[in-house]
């Protein structure tokens, strides 16, 4: 019986790549933080995974079907500032290094996550 | 992997911040620069920011990093002051000193500073991730 790694690795592999992503543009509103009316961006991580993981979508069966609600995967939203600078800038330094922070912790758990689903199916090959 | 560019990314904005520090630290350097006419005055230079898409492809809009557009002078007047026995000084005994307000140097130096320190320490903290990332599976 073939290994299915789709199916071992579950969402965490998705959610890396998201993981990565979200840390990509966070790292860019911090970078862009005094850059006249750059708007800061992010993921709203749980509607993309969701997306990606098929839940929650609507039969597609005609090209004019429009998905409701959420956003669609992938799709990069502009961040509500407590208080818009006179720049025109919408970055809050703090705000996104927590974001930051908090990120990286949570890729950190979601590679500990994969880290131990390969574990186990090591364990699974060597038969030990 | 999207994470390598974030090195990118930080990468831009170290070098967007420091030329920032470098026209402060000439601002600074130029407060006191005398000269006999309006023409021939240092003035206050500023750094203007603008965002550089990287990747560029449709629906890879992730990664902005910044770099310098131009570099502006200030527009404010010169302070002209009567001093005859500088050597510069024009017919009238006038000389013409540098627009720079060292107070909003000082200012601007600790913002460029401080967003110095936390492109590092977003550097740091992606190169932490990614050397994870490697030992995955071990």
């Amino acid at each position: 019986m073939a290994i299915d790694f789709e199916r071992t690795l579950g969402v965490h592999a998705q959610a890396l790549r998201l993981r990565a992503q979200r840390a990509e543009l966070i790292a860019s509103n911090l970078a862009n933080a005094d850059t006249p009316n750059y708007l800061a961006r992010d993921l709203d991580f749980k509607s993309t995974l969701a997306g990606y993981a098929g839940e929650g979508r609507l039969a597609w069966t005609a090209a004019g079907h429009v998905q409701p609600g959420a956003a669609r995967a992938g799709e990069v939203l502009f961040r509500e500032p407590t208080q818009r600078s006179i720049d025109g800038n919408t970055v809050e330094a703090e705000r996104e290094k927590v974001l930051f922070a908090e990120n990286s912790v949570q890729y950190s758990t979601t590679l500990k996550l994969l880290g131990s689903r390969i574990q186990g199916l090591m364990t699974a090959i060597r038969g030990e | 992997m999207s994470l390598f560019n974030v090195f990118n990314i930080s990468g831009s904005a170290l070098h967007a911040q420091t030329v920032r520090l470098n026209t402060t630290a000439s601002n600074l350097a130029n407060a006191e620069a005398a000269s006999s006419s309006v023409g021939g005055t240092y003035r206050a230079r500023q750094p203007v920011f603008q965002t550089v898409l990287y990747g560029g492809g449709v629906g890879d809009e992730s990664s902005a990093g910044v770099g310098v557009a131009d570099i502006v002078e200030s527009e404010a007047p010169l302070r002209k002051e009567y001093r005859p026995e500088h050597p510069l000084a024009d017919e009238d005994g006038y000389v013409f000193l540098p627009n720079v307000n060292p107070v909003d140097e000082f200012a601007n130096m600790i913002s460029a500073s401080r967003s110095y320190q936390s492109s590092i320490e977003v550097v740091d903290a992606s190169k932490q991730m990614l050397l994870r990332t490697l030992a995955l599976g071990e």
